[in-house]
C-alpha cells in the first residue's frame, strides 16, 4: 500500500504540473481582463500586496530551508530575520524606496539608480549586468531544486531514464519556464510596468506554498513525531558539531538577506514597481515578517525528524518531498511538490520580468534609440520592447540554465542561493546613498557598484564553479599574479573568515568605501543635483503637490484645443476639424488617438520646440511624468529663443547708435565744409582786395610819361597794399599755428604795466592822427606774470588798436582795469563808444567778422579770432563785456601760467 | 517656515510613534544579535525558541504600531506642511 503510495505514475505528475500552471495562467488572464475594466476590487488589496511579496520564499525557502536547517541548524533564520528587520522598520527605508518609486514611476532597480544619479544610462547598464549576472545562480538554483524534485518522483518509474539525463529535465524545466515567462509577462506592455495579473497569481502560488509546507510540518510534527514536545527533545537530541551557531556567519547572513530584500529585482519589483497603493506597504510591515514566521516554524522539525527516518544518504534538500513519500503520504507529497513548484516558478517568472525590463528599458532600448533616433517617431517601440523582453527572458534562462550545468547541480541549494544574495547585495550602498545623501554623485555609485561587483566575482561568484571553473586551484591557492593577498578567499590576507562572510565585508566594505569617496571628490552635474533632491527629499510636500500636480491632468479634447489654440491660433481648428473628419466625425473634436496625439505634438512642436510640445500633451495627459530632462530640453529651447531675440535687440541698438553717430558725424562734416566754404570765400575776398588795387597802380605804372608824384603815389600805394597782403598772410599762418596749438610760448617775468605800456605805445601807430585819452590805474598795475609777455602784449596791442579804430565817441576814452581775484587776474578794457550790439557779440571773436565795411586799419578781420586763440594758448580766456555803456573786452589770465603737460 | 516649539497632543505622540517605527530595527537588531554573543542561555533548542519569540515580538510589536503611523501619513498631506522628523533620514 505504501509503496504504491508514492509511486506516482511521472506523466500524471506532468499533467498535474500543466493542469495548474493552466489554472495560474486563468487567474492571471481574468485579473487582467479585470484590471482593463478597472474593476479592480479586493485584488489591490493589501493581502494580496503581502502575499506576492512572499516572492522572497523560493524553491530555495521551500527545499533549500530544510537542507540548511539539516546541515547547519538554526543558521538558516538569519535569511527570514534580516527582511523581517528591514519590513518591522519600513518607516526607514522602504517607506521612502516606495514613495520614490511611485514618484518617478521607477521601472526596476536599475532604473531607480540611473534615474537617481541623472538618468545616467552607464548606471543603467551597469546595474542590469550585475543583476543579471547575480540572478543567474538563483535562477539556477530553482532549476536545480525543481529537477530533483522530478527526479525524485521519477524514481522507481518507467520514466527512470530521466537520471541518466539530469541535463535534459532541466533544459525541459528552463524551456517550458521561459515560454510561460513569456506568455504571462510579455502580452502587453503597461506603461507603470505593472502586471495585476502576475501579481495575483504569485499571491494564488504564495497560498499554495505556504498551506504545503505547513502541511507537511503539521504531518511531521503530529504524525510522525507526535506532539510539539518530543520533537523539541528530538532537536535538543541533535548532536552535530555544524550546528554549532557560527558568530560571523550569523552577523554577516543577517546584514546580508537584509540587504538582499531590499535590492533583489524581484524584490524590488514585487514591492515598489507592483505596488498600487503606498498604505499597503504598513499593512505589509508586519504582514510579510508573519508569512516567515509560518514558513520557517516547521523547518528545523522536518529537517530533524527526516534526518532521523531517512537513510543517510538522502539529499537533505529534498526532504520535504522525500519524507511524505516515505511515510506513504502520495497526496501530501504532490501538495508539497506543487508548492516547491510554485516557489521555483514564481521566482523564476518575476525575476525574469524584472530582468527583462531592466535588459530592454536600460540597455537595448537607449542604445537602439540612439542608433535610429527615427524609431521613437514611429509607433514600431512597442513590438520592438516585447521582442527585446521576450528574447532577454530566454537569454536570462539560459544563463541560469549554464550556471546550473557548469557547477555541476550539486551543491547545497542555500550556498547557491547566498551567492546571488551577495552579489545583489552590491547595489545597496549607492540605492541607500541616494536616497538618503544628497551628495552622492554618478561616479561615486559607479566606482561603488563597479568595486563591489569585482571582488565579488573575484571572491565568491568565481570560485563558485569548483576548480575545474574558471578560476584555477593555483589561484586559489596562491592568489591572482601569485600575489598571496590577491588569494579570492583570503584578500588581504584575511584566511580565518568564513567564504561567504569574506567575501561580502570585504565587497561591500570597499563598495562603500569607493562609493563615499569617489562622491565626495567629484562634483555632480545638474539633472543630478535635480534628481539628488527629488529622491532624498521625495516627502518635501511642495515639490511633491508640484509633481503630482504634473501628473494629475485629465485629457479633454477641449482642453487640447484650446492649448493648441493658444499656439497654433486659427490653424488649430483647421486641424482639430480635418482630423475629426478623418476619424469619421463631425464638429472639432476628434478622438484622443495616439495617432491624433502624435500629430498634435508634432504640430506644436512645429512652434514651440519638440521638448515643449512633448511637456505639454503629457502634462494634458498625465501619462507620462516630465522628467527633469524634459525640463531642461524646453529650458534649453527657451534660452534658444531668448538669447536669439536678446542678440536681434542688441544688435538693433548698436544700429541705432551708429546711426545717430553717423548722423552726427554728418553734421559736423557738413558745417565744417560749410565754414570751410565760407573761409575760403573770405580769404580770397581779402586777398583780391588789395591784389586788384596792386594791379591797378602797377598797370598805371607801365604807363609812359607819367608825373612823378603820381609814379610815387602809385608806388606808395603798391607797397602799403603788398604790407597788407603780407600781414594778412602772416595773419593767416599766426591763426593757423595757433588754432592748432602748436605755437611756442617763451614764458618768463613779465610786469604788467610795463607790458601795457608797450601796447599802448605801439598802437598809437594806428590812426596816430585821433587823439585818445587812455586811463590807466598804474598802482594795480603792479603786477608780476609768468606768461609768454610778447603774445600777451600783440593781445593788448591788437585790444587798444581796435578800441583806436572803432570807438565812435567824438573824444575817445579807453579805461584799463586791472583786478586780481584767485590767482587770475581780469584785464578790462572799456571805451567809451556806443559798444557791439548784442546781436553781434557772439560774432566778433569769429574769423572775417568785421562790424563794418570800412577797412580804416586795413585789418582783415582776424585781429580778434587771434587773440581769442592767443588768450587760449596762454590759459585765459577773452570775453565781450556787455553793459558798461562802450565796448568792453574782459581778458582773463592766470598769474602763473604752468607749462603745458610735456611742452 | 519655522517649525513650532510646542505641538499638539496628538501630533507630539504621532511624532513619537514614528520615532518608535524608527527605534524599533535597531532594538530587533540588538536582540537578534545576542545568540551569536552567546548571551541567549547555549544550547540549539533554547537559541531557536529564544529567536522565534523575538521574531513573534517584533511582527506584534509592528503591526501594533502599523495602523497609527499609516493613518498619520495621510492626515500629515493636509495638516502638516513639513515634518521635523524627515531631518533625521537626511542627516544619515
Amino acid at each position: 500500500m505504501a509503496a504504491k503510495g508514492w509511486m506516482m505514475p511521472f506523466n500524471l505528475l506532468v499533467l498535474t504540473c500543466l493542469i495548474y500552471v493552466f489554472l495560474l495562467f486563468l487567474v492571471a488572464f481574468v485579473v487582467e481582463r479585470r484590471a482593463a475594466h478597472g474593476r479592480l476590487g479586493f485584488l489591490r488589496s493589501p493581502v494580496i500586496y503581502t502575499l506576492s511579496l512572499s516572492i522572497y520564499c523560493t524553491a530555495w525557502t521551500f527545499y533549500g530551508a530544510v537542507g540548511y536547517a539539516a546541515r547547519s541548524g538554526i543558521e538558516f533564520l538569519t535569511i527570514y530575520l534580516g527582511p523581517t528587520l528591514v519590513f518591522v522598520g519600513w518607516w526607514l527605508v522602504l517607506r521612502k524606496l516606495v514613495r520614490i518609486g511611485r514618484q518617478q514611476r521607477v521601472t526596476s532597480i536599475a532604473d531607480l539608480i540611473s534615474s537617481r544619479f541623472g538618468k545616467s544610462n552607464v548606471l543603467g547598464v551597469v546595474v542590469t549586468l550585475i543583476a543579471v549576472i547575480a540572478a543567474t545562480p538563483y535562477i539556477a538554483l530553482q532549476l536545480q531544486s525543481l529537477t530533483l524534485s522530478f527526479a525524485v518522483f521519477a524514481k522507481d518509474t518507467p520514466e527512470a531514464w530521466l537520471l541518466q539525463g539530469r541535463e535534459d529535465v532541466a533544459l525541459w524545466v528552463a524551456a517550458g519556464l521561459a515560454l510561460f515567462t513569456i506568455l504571462f509577462g510579455t502580452r502587453k506592455l503597461d506603461a507603470k510596468e505593472q502586471h495585476h495579473g502576475i501579481v495575483t497569481a504569485i499571491a494564488v502560488e504564495a497560498v499554495v506554498k505556504l498551506v504545503a509546507l505547513l502541511a507537511v510540518g503539521i504531518f511531521v510534527v503530529w504524525g510522525l513525531a507526535g506532539g510539539v514536545g518530543p520533537v523539541i527533545e528530538k532537536i535538543a537530541a541533535v548532536s552535530n558539531p555544524a550546528w554549532e551557531l557560527q558568530h560571523d556567519r550569523w552577523v554577516g547572513l543577517l546584514i546580508l538577506s537584509a540587504a538582499a530584500v531590499i535590492s533583489l529585482p524581484r524584490m524590488f519589483q514585487v514591492m515598489v514597481v507592483e505596488n498600487v497603493n503606498e498604505a499597503h506597504l504598513s499593512r505589509a510591515s508586519w504582514a510579510f515578517p508573519l508569512y516567515l514566521f509560518a514558513m520557517s516554524l516547521f523547518i528545523l522539525p522536518i529537517a530533524v525528524v527526516g534526518m532521523e527516518r531517512m537513510p543517510p544518504d538522502t539529499n537533505p534538500d529534498m526532504l520535504v518531498l522525500t519524507l511524505p513519500l516515505a511515510e506513504g503520504q502520495g497526496a501530501l507529497a504532490m501538495l508539497a511538490f506543487l508548492g516547491g513548484f510554485s516557489s521555483a516558478t514564481s521566482m523564476v517568472i518575476v525575476e525574469t520580468i524584472a530582468l527583462a525590463t531592466m535588459i530592454s528599458n536600460n540597455v537595448v532600448m537607449p542604445i537602439w534609440l540612439r542608433l535610429r533616433p527615427s524609431a521613437a517617431l514611429s509607433g514600431n517601440l512597442r513590438g520592438g520592447v516585447l521582442l527585446t523582453r521576450r528574447l532577454a527572458i530566454v537569454g536570462v534562462l539560459a544563463l541560469g540554465f549554464a550556471y546550473y550545468r557548469i557547477s555541476g547541480g550539486s551543491a547545497a541549494l542555500a550556498s547557491i542561493g547566498l551567492i546571488a544574495f551577495a552579489g545583489m547585495a552590491q547595489f545597496l550602498p549607492a540605492l541607500l546613498g541616494g536616497i538618503f545623501w544628497r551628495g552622492a554623485t554618478k561616479v561615486g555609485a559607479l566606482a561603488g557598484l563597479l568595486t563591489g561587483f569585482v571582488i565579488w566575482a573575484f571572491s565568491l561568484f568565481l570560485p563558485s564553479f569548483g576548480e575545474s571553473g574558471l578560476i584555477s586551484a593555483t589561484v586559489l591557492e596562491q592568489g591572482l599574479f601569485g600575489l598571496m593577498w590577491l588569494r579570492p578567499e583570503a584578500l588581504f590576507g584575511t584566511e580565518g573568515m568564513d567564504p561567504l562572510v569574506h567575501s561580502v565585508f570585504w565587497s561591500l566594505a570597499l563598495n562603500t568605501t569607493a562609493f563615499a569617496v569617489a562622491s565626495v571628490l567629484t562634483f555632480p552635474d545638474p539633472v543630478e543635483r535635480i534628481q539628488g533632491v527629488a529622491f532624498v527629499n521625495a516627502f518635501d510636500r511642495e515639490a511633491q503637490a508640484e509633481r503630482l500636480g504634473w501628473s494629475l491632468g485629465q485629457a479633454e479634447p477641449e482642453a487640447l484645443l484650446s492649448l493648441a489654440q493658444r499656439i497654433l491660433g486659427e490653424e488649430a481648428l483647421t486641424f482639430f476639424e480635418a482630423q475629426a473628419r478623418g476619424q469619421g466625425k463631425e464638429g472639432f473634436l476628434p478622438d484622443l488617438t495616439p495617432e491624433f496625439l502624435a500629430e498634435a505634438e508634432r504640430r506644436l512642436a512645429g512652434s514651440v520646440g519638440a521638448a515643449t510640445a512633448h511637456a505639454m500633451i503629457s502634462q494634458l495627459f498625465g501619462r507620462a511624468t516630465v522628467t527633469v530632462e524634459d525640463l531642461m530640453a524646453v529650458a534649453n529651447e527657451t534660452a534658444q529663443i531668448m538669447e536669439y531675440s536678446a542678440k536681434l535687440e542688441a544688435k538693433q541698438g548698436e544700429l541705432t547708435r551708429t546711426a545717430r553717430q553717423l548722423r552726427e558725424v554728418n553734421d559736423k562734416l557738413t558745417q565744417l565744409s560749410v565754414q570751410k566754404d565760407a573761409f575760403l570765400s573770405q580769404i580770397s575776398h581779402e586777398l583780391r582786395t588789395p591784389m586788384t588795387s596792386i594791379r591797378a597802380f602797377s598797370e598805371i605804372l607801365t604807363e609812359d610819361d607819367l608825373p612823378p608824384q603820381m609814379v610815387g603815389d602809385s608806388g606808395r600805394i603798391i607797397h602799403s597794399e603788398a604790407v597788407r597782403l603780407t600781414r594778412l598772410l602772416d595773419d593767416l599762418l599766426d591763426l593757423s599755428v595757433l588754432e592748432n596749438g602748436t605755437v611756442q610760448l617763451n614764458l618768463e617775468l613779465a610786469h604788467l604795466g610795463k607790458m601795457l605800456d608797450r601796447a599802448v605805445q605801439a598802437a598809437g601807430q594806428t590812426r596816430p592822427e585821433r587823439s585818445f585819452e587812455i586811463k590807466r590805474n598804474e598802482p594795480s598795475e603792479e603786477i608780476y606774470l609768468l606768461t609768454d609777455p610778447d603774445r600777451l602784449v600783440q593781445v593788448f596791442i591788437n585790444l587798444i588798436s581796435n578800441a583806436r579804430k572803432y570807438c565812435d565817441a567824438e573824444q575817445g576814452v579807453l579805461r584799463i582795469v586791472v583786478k586780481q581775484k584767485a590767482g587770475r587776474i581780469n584785464v578790462d578794457f572799456i571805451d567809451n563808444g556806443k559798444g557791439i550790439p548784442k546781436e553781434s557779440q557772439q560774432l566778433i571773436f569769429e574769423k572775417f567778422a568785421r562790424l563794418t565795411d570800412q577797412m580804416r586799419a586795413g585789418g582783415a578781420g582776424l585781429g580778434l579770432a587771434i587773440v581769442r586763440e592767443i588768450m587760449t594758448n596762454l590759459g585765459g580766456s577773452i570775453s565781450y563785456l556787455p553793459g558798461q555803456r562802450g565796448a568792453a573786452f574782459r581778458v582773463t589770465l592766470p598769474l602763473r601760467l604752468e607749462k603745458p603737460g610735456g611742452g | 517656515m519655522p517649525s513650532p516649539l510646542f505641538l499638539a497632543r496628538a501630533v507630539y505622540r504621532r511624532r513619537r510613534l514614528r520615532d518608535a517605527a524608527r527605534f524599533l530595527p535597531l532594538l530587533g537588531l540588538l536582540l537578534l544579535l545576542l545568540p551569536a554573543l552567546g548571551g541567549a542561555g547555549g544550547g540549539e533548542v533554547s537559541d531557536a525558541i529564544y529567536l522565534f519569540v523575538i521574531w513573534a515580538m517584533l511582527i506584534a510589536t509592528a503591526a501594533l504600531l502599523a495602523p497609527g503611523l499609516s493613518q498619520t501619513e495621510s492626515e500629515d498631506d493636509a495638516a502638516e506642511p513639513s515634518d521635523g522628523g524627515e531631518g533625521v533620514d537626511d542627516a544619515l
